[in-house]
């Protein structure tokens, strides 16, 4: 009997050792999460900002000031130590984020979540994400400094890794139950390909092929021509470009592939987007050039910036840094600044493979080619490794064939794409951040590939300019539109267009520079350029400030970040109103109409039209295009600028017609139906949620990168704005790094973003920007000239070299 | 001193020197061999070793939280979900660590009643 009870009490306290130190589906294990010795309540603190801390390999000594907003400023005697310094620094505030955004990119998250991760793991592994990476990291060995760099970088953020316990590990390791793993320059490269599908890794070929097989070529050219009837490109329309010599590649005439295709890979969010412009000291009451840039990115915790002085005694930067990579992203120097916009130009073309029977060759220009298999091995969690292979041809890889999304046994679609062109982009930055007036700042432009980006610049000399970098193919008049033969090599890209003649302008004649997501350029530029999901909206507002005035300050660049002004409700819902049948309302149409009617088009948080106009146009706009709903059909309903245009003027087209009616609708029958609609889902809203208020409705939030888990997100975030507008915060994306810096000697800077510095949700200064941003305020950036201790340092934190 | 006592103070003695060099689950060893060592009797062999890392996890998962104002305590209690009250967690936590204390601690009265039997 005792010994029945020994044996039955050990298996008991076996079993609750188990259960408490075991993870359970999404339940972190329970006793390894709670205890107080080193489960989350050795998180309740901030970072230390003092004291001296040894790194290996370090060759002199690095001193890291910190300010109130817990943004370092680090001084260091070279460049090794610089970005070693970096890596230890960003890894200490940021080392879960920077870690799980290079296993999203490398399509690893089945070996953190399990088995429903698989699905996104092999859609990332078939773009090309880890090929990509490889290549660019090939790209950036034969570079020695760069690649020194990097490695530098690596070893700094190892030092940090090495000096954690696991009681200190950041809280969602132990959430998620695992632990970090060696940073490689390879992640770096990762991190870069990340932002590269982010930024450049939308397309809709094979949408539009879907949609010229239905419709046909003359309907297709109405609903999505190569430009829309207004343009207010990015480099201004009067530039002479008279300097190109080298011609656009002559139209090989071939025929699109019209192959039906059911579905695509996923997209990153077509509403990321961002704004920079500059005015030039004639334009600047100070004299002095302004330049400001807010890029419109996911809103999320942490952030994806983390802000950084950087400094040698040769550079002095400061500014928004990636986690993960190296140097200042967006931001200023002693002598220039700088920023970015995401440059939408079609870079992914798709082509039809046809294999031969054992899938090794392909064919191309009438004879077979060799197929080379690249095994993906994707580890999961609890399960075996799934191994999926894909087959690459000279065009990328066979992103869809009988193994992913297509049943066809003998054919396939192969992806190009710049973003697997070998690229050393890092280099751009590294340079960026030492460049001391325009030609520094062309010439560090020269490496970047892709992301293509709008880089605005600003000197302290007065210059200010923009280009539209990366590297373009240049393609006949319509390549890449649709889904190309792959056997035909005039289908393949034949060249890029020289770098030297990408669209740029310096110091133009009106005084300032700007991009806001739209076209580059108007049909004068000679090389092809089409319309693919340009921005229509926010450059015409932004221009049209700049052209309003003669002389204009930092506060009015203020203004111009926090502009509510929705100019595309503004170009429809005046017409609507106007045009509607107001005869047959209902007291509640009568109402909702009546509010309409008094908005000024401002999309200010206690307005209610705004909430009108977001449930309004979704409602129109699919009336319109529901010829688009075909079933296993993938296939993207025309633009809005387009749609607008339409129902203004074709407003009897055939497309306006609802098809499961009878009747034939026209536009304005579709604006009474679709208010009428619209009415009922305001109302259906109100009654569950209350207030119409455009904050309320809006509902801006900034959700963890872990599913947006309710634990570590902000939620309700007070701010107006919306999307295609200049204060573009949207539910969950906004300006995420909003930057104004007036060159002055040293350049003086605002900036904030809507999180805070510090990773740990546990951390005062984990979210603590927000409401500041909210509230369209901005922080002084304290730009120190040195070392020297200043009233703004509230810590400082010494890196040596270990003996 | 009671048994009582003496038993719930080097429990916690034991525990905290134990989570010096080992993981969370040291309460469990601290449990079993304070057991082993001064057999209890009854009730008390489950709520003696319970209450006492109650108490203790309770107090060292307050003093961490209270020097940072609660804030990551308040999100985990939302996580879990516990309303968001951190004191909840805290007893949560303490709950966790005294039932695994007061199991293994039967344990060690069970090896200790066999030890004492065959002497």
């Amino acid at each position: 009997m005792k010994y029945f009870k020994l044996i039955l009490s050990f298996i008991l306290t076996i079993a609750i050792f188990y259960a408490l130190n075991t993870k359970f589906g999404t339940i972190p294990p329970i006793g390894k999460f709670l205890n107080p010795y080193s489960g989350v309540w050795q998180n309740e603190n901030d970072e230390s900002i003092a004291g001296e801390i040894s790194i290996p390999n370090l060759k002199d000594k690095v001193t890291v000031h910190y300010d109130a907003q817990l943004i370092p400023h680090v001084f260091a005697q070279n460049e090794l130590d610089l970005y070693r310094a970096q890596g230890y620094i960003t890894a200490k505030h940021r080392l879960w984020q920077m870690e799980f955004q290079t296993y999203a990119a490398a399509g690893r998250l089945s070996e953190l979540i399990g088995e429903k991760a698989l699905n996104y793991d092999r859609q990332e592994r078939r773009r090309g994400m880890v090929y990509g990476a490889e290549q660019s990291l090939k790209k950036m060995s034969e570079d020695e400094n760069t690649m020194a760099l990097i490695q530098a970088y690596s070893e700094g953020v190892n030092s940090y890794i090495n000096q954690l316990n696991p009681n200190n590990y950041p809280v969602e390791y132990k959430l998620l139950d695992y632990k970090p793993e060696p940073w490689t320059p390879k992640k770096s490269a990762l991190l870069l390909m990340y932002m590269t599908k982010m930024l450049a890794g939308g397309d809709e070929d094979i949408e539009n092929t879907n949609a010229l097989r239905l419709f046909g070529k003359e309907r297709f050219d109405l609903l999505f021509p190569d430009f829309f009837d207004i343009t207010e490109p990015i480099i201004p329309k009067e530039t002479d470009w008279s300097f190109i010599d080298v011609p656009q590649t002559p139209n090989p005439n071939t025929l699109p592939v019209l192959d039906s295709i059911a579905e695509t890979i996923d997209k990153p969010d077509p509403n990321y987007g961002s704004n920079n412009w500059a005015v030039s000291g004639k334009k600047s009451n100070s004299g002095h050039a302004i330049l400001a840039n807010d890029p419109h990115l996911g809103l999320n915790l942490p952030s994806i910036w983390f802000v950084m002085q950087l400094s040698t005694p040769n550079h002095n930067a400061f500014g928004a840094t990636l986690p993960g990579a190296l140097a200042v992203i967006s931001g200023f120097n002693e002598h220039i600044s700088w920023g970015e916009t995401n440059a939408t130009r079609d870079v992914i073309d798709w082509y039809k493979i046809e294999f031969n029977d054992d899938r090794t060759q392909y064919k191309f220009d009438n004879q077979w080619k060799d197929i080379s298999v690249r095994v993906e091995e994707i580890k999961i969690k609890g399960k075996e490794t799934y191994k999926d292979s894909v087959l690459y041809t000279h065009h990328g890889p066979v992103v869809y064939d009988k193994n992913f999304k297509s049943d066809n046994e003998l054919s396939g679609y192969a992806m190009q794409w710049t973003g697997h062109i070998p690229s050393n982009g890092q280099k751009t930055f590294t340079e960026m951040n030492k460049a001391k007036n325009y030609d520094d700042y062309v010439n560090a432009l020269k490496s970047w590939v892709a992301p293509a980006q709008n880089f605005v610049f600003a000197s302290t000399e007065g210059d200010i300019a923009i280009w539209v970098q990366g590297l373009f193919p240049n393609k006949w008049e319509g390549q890449g539109k649709f889904v190309m033969d792959g056997s035909k090599p005039e289908n393949d890209w034949q060249s890029f267009i020289p770098q030297q003649f990408n669209a740029h302008t310096k110091n133009p004649e009106r005084g300032f520079v700007s991009s806001a997501n739209q076209t580059p350029v108007d049909e004068n530029y000679p090389f092809f350029v089409f319309n693919d999901g340009y921005e229509t909206y926010r450059n015409r507002v932004i221009n049209d400030f700049f052209n309003s005035k003669d002389k204009f300050n930092v506060k009015d660049f203020k203004d111009l970040h926090n502009n509510n002004y929705n100019l595309k409700a503004a170009e429809l819902m005046p017409y609507m109103l106007e045009k509607m049948n107001t005869s047959n309302f209902t007291k509640e149409e009568k109402e909702i109409y009546d509010i309409a009617k008094k908005w000024k088009y401002n999309n200010d948080m206690t307005e209610i039209g705004p909430s009108i106009w977001s449930a309004w146009w979704p409602i129109l706009s699919h009336m319109v295009w529901d010829e688009f709903d075909v079933k296993d059909t993938a296939i993207e309903p025309p633009f809005t600028y387009q749609t607008i245009y339409l129902l203004k003027n074709n407003g009897d087209d055939d497309f306006m017609d609802i098809i499961e009616t009878p009747e034939k609708e026209t536009a304005k029958d579709l604006f009474n139906l679709s208010f009428s609609k619209a009415v009922t889902k305001l109302n259906n809203w109100k009654t569950k949620n209350g207030d119409l208020a455009w904050v309320n409705y809006k509902g801006t939030f900034a959700g963890h990168l872990l599913q947006a888990l309710p634990a570590f997100s902000r939620f309700d975030i007070p701010i107006g704005g919306g999307k295609n507008i200049v204060n573009a915060t949207s539910e969950n994306w906004g300006p995420s790094w909003r930057m104004i810096v007036e060159m002055t000697s040293p350049p003086t800077a605002l900036g904030i973003y809507p999180g805070g510095q510090s990773g740990n949700p546990g951390s005062k200064y984990y979210d603590n920007f927000i409401d500041d941003w909210a509230a369209g305020n901005y922080h002084s950036l304290n730009f120190l000239e040195n070392d020297t201790t200043t009233e703004a340092v509230i810590g400082t934190q010494t890196l040596t070299p270990s003996k | 001193m009671s048994k009582n006592i003496l038993h719930f103070i080097v429990t916690i003695i034991l525990a905290y020197i134990l989570s010096l060099v080992l993981p969370w689950w040291s309460v469990m060893i601290a449990a079993t061999v304070t057991a082993l060592f001064i057999p209890l009797k009854k009730a008390a062999v489950f709520f003696i070793p319970f209450f006492a890392i109650l108490l203790f996890w309770f107090v060292y998962s307050y003093i961490l939280s209270s020097s940072n104002d609660f804030i990551l305590a308040k999100r985990i209690a939302i996580l879990l979900p516990l309303g968001g009250n951190p004191y909840i967690l805290m007893l949560v936590t303490s709950i966790i660590g005294g039932l695994a204390a007061s199991v293994s601690a039967i344990f060690g009265k069970q090896l200790n009643s066999i030890i004492t039997e065959k002497k």
